[in-house]
């Protein structure tokens, strides 16, 4: 994904939508608490506003609360210094120049409060208190960014490492013949949900690491399988895919009505498909020449009247095997 | 040529809102029998197809299809929007028939990503 886009008005991937809701979806998770800058630098009624710029050059900041006997009385900001500076009355105290008309969020609140009120005002930061009204903090936009990216970054970070585990499987695992087992029943006639396995097999294959042709060649075979499952069979049947780091064997088997000529059923264009079947798109008597295309070796093994056995083998490139860290 | 550029180029209505518009196309492939999209299509193309219901979506998304043109058109039904949107591929309907709309890709410089196919592989006449 390319980072330029989402700050230069481009259409936004997928992804990127994701993430733009994820951080919305930060704003109501996270609170103002974990996000705000705690103990800010504070003045007092009487700091002159030479000291109050001279504190805002050294902290680098742009505004800090007025206290006063531990409450909090105003917030005094760069807009107020400008002022002060505009009347060359830099002797001046700052509860001259302070503004006092406060906005204050908790420190329980969730942040979308704090965005509501910056949206809602023209105020760049806002005191934060506690229950009691205590001063705990200050929050600006800046602070709200900076924590939504840093909790992004550490979900991002959660992700690799999911990723990095799976595809590091079988490193973990010691035994002499290690594999991964993954098991779908698929309904007969269920057309809405037909090739929803095959997806999750692709899906599984490439967090395991396998590469995209690898990938695509065992999808495509077990979608053919899958939609043949849903179209000719009785009762459905089962979709077992075994996972080593070199080789995915899958087995694909129902309990009828099984396969009256294997050889014609081979033949490119032969299909007993349905007409309604075949409205779907279905029935092309190209399914089982399309799965042999894609594997490596294939076994089809039928008895007409009690059921079929697919077992296709796909053999992956010795460089790059799956659920080892390639 | 990306997505953007060929809804453009179709007049066609994009029906989901989860894709990657930026997504590169690299081709083309037409038809109405998903074996024959899984039998031919090679990978990044867009597919053109008069066919609606959802296994347009997952044969799309085993074939690794960068978007789907319905052609004529065509209003699919709910199911086959929701899953495209779940899948983020992107899905187009346009009002032009295949033959034009075939016509007006191949002519913006697209190429075919069906795989040529010969008579041998296929004796539905025999």
């Amino acid at each position: 994904m390319s980072q330029d886009s989402l700050f230069h008005g481009k259409i936004i991937s997928e992804q990127k939508a994701e993430n733009i809701s994820r951080v919305e979806e930060l704003a109501y998770d996270l609170k103002v608490d974990q996000v705000m800058t705690r103990d800010p630098a504070t003045v007092t009624p009487q700091t002159p506003m030479n000291v109050v710029l001279e504190l805002f050059r050294t902290k680098r900041i742009s505004g800090a609360p007025v206290i006063e006997n531990n409450e909090l009385v105003g917030l005094v900001s760069i807009e107020d210094l400008i002022r002060c500076l505009q009347n060359s009355d830099m002797q001046a105290e700052t509860q001259k120049y302070m503004s006092t008309k406060l906005l204050t969020v908790r420190n329980t609140d969730y942040v979308i409060e704090a965005l509501k009120m910056f949206v809602n005002s023209h105020y760049g930061r806002l005191p934060v208190v506690d229950n009691n009204g205590k001063l705990t903090g200050i929050i600006t936009k800046g602070d709200i960014t900076s924590g939504i990216l840093k909790a992004l970054q550490y979900e991002y970070h959660e992700e690799e490492v999911r990723r990095y585990r799976a595809s590091h499987l079988f490193e973990d695992i010691e035994s002499d013949r290690s594999s991964l087992i993954l098991r779908y029943n698929i309904k007969q006639g269920d057309f809405m949900h037909g090739g929803a396995a095959s997806s999750a097999i692709k899906r599984a294959l490439i967090r395991l690491g396998a590469n995209p042709q690898i990938a695509r060649r065992t999808g495509l075979a077990v979608y053919e399988a899958e939609m043949n499952l849903v179209i000719h069979t009785t009762n459905g049947g089962i979709i077992r895919v075994e996972i080593e780091p070199r080789q995915i064997s899958i087995t694909v088997s129902d309990d009828g009505p099984g396969i009256e000529d294997i050889n014609l059923a081979m033949r490119p264009g032969y299909s007993t498909a349905s007409e309604v079947v075949r409205e779907l798109g279905f029935g092309a008597g190209m399914g089982l020449v399309n799965i042999q295309r894609c594997v490596d070796s294939m076994r089809l093994e039928s008895i007409y009247g009690r059921g079929t056995n697919l077992r296709l083998k796909i053999f992956l490139p010795e460089e790059e095997p799956v659920g080892e860290g390639n | 040529m990306n997505v953007k550029e060929l809804i453009q180029l179709i007049d066609g209505r994009l029906l989901t809102s989860s894709s990657d518009l930026s997504k590169e196309v690299k081709g083309g492939c037409g038809a109405d029998l998903m074996s024959d999209v899984l039998a031919s299509i090679q990978p990044e193309a867009v597919l053109l197809t008069g066919l609606c219901n959802p296994q347009v979506v997952r044969t799309s998304v085993m074939a690794d299809v960068a978007a789907i043109i319905l052609v004529r058109g065509k209003n699919p039904p709910p199911e086959t929007i929701s899953l495209a949107e779940e899948e983020h591929v992107p899905l187009i309907s346009s009002p032009f028939g295949m033959f034009e709309l075939c016509g007006r890709l191949y002519g913006a410089g697209l190429k075919s990503l069906e795989r040529p196919v010969d008579g041998s592989d296929c004796d539905c006449a025999s």
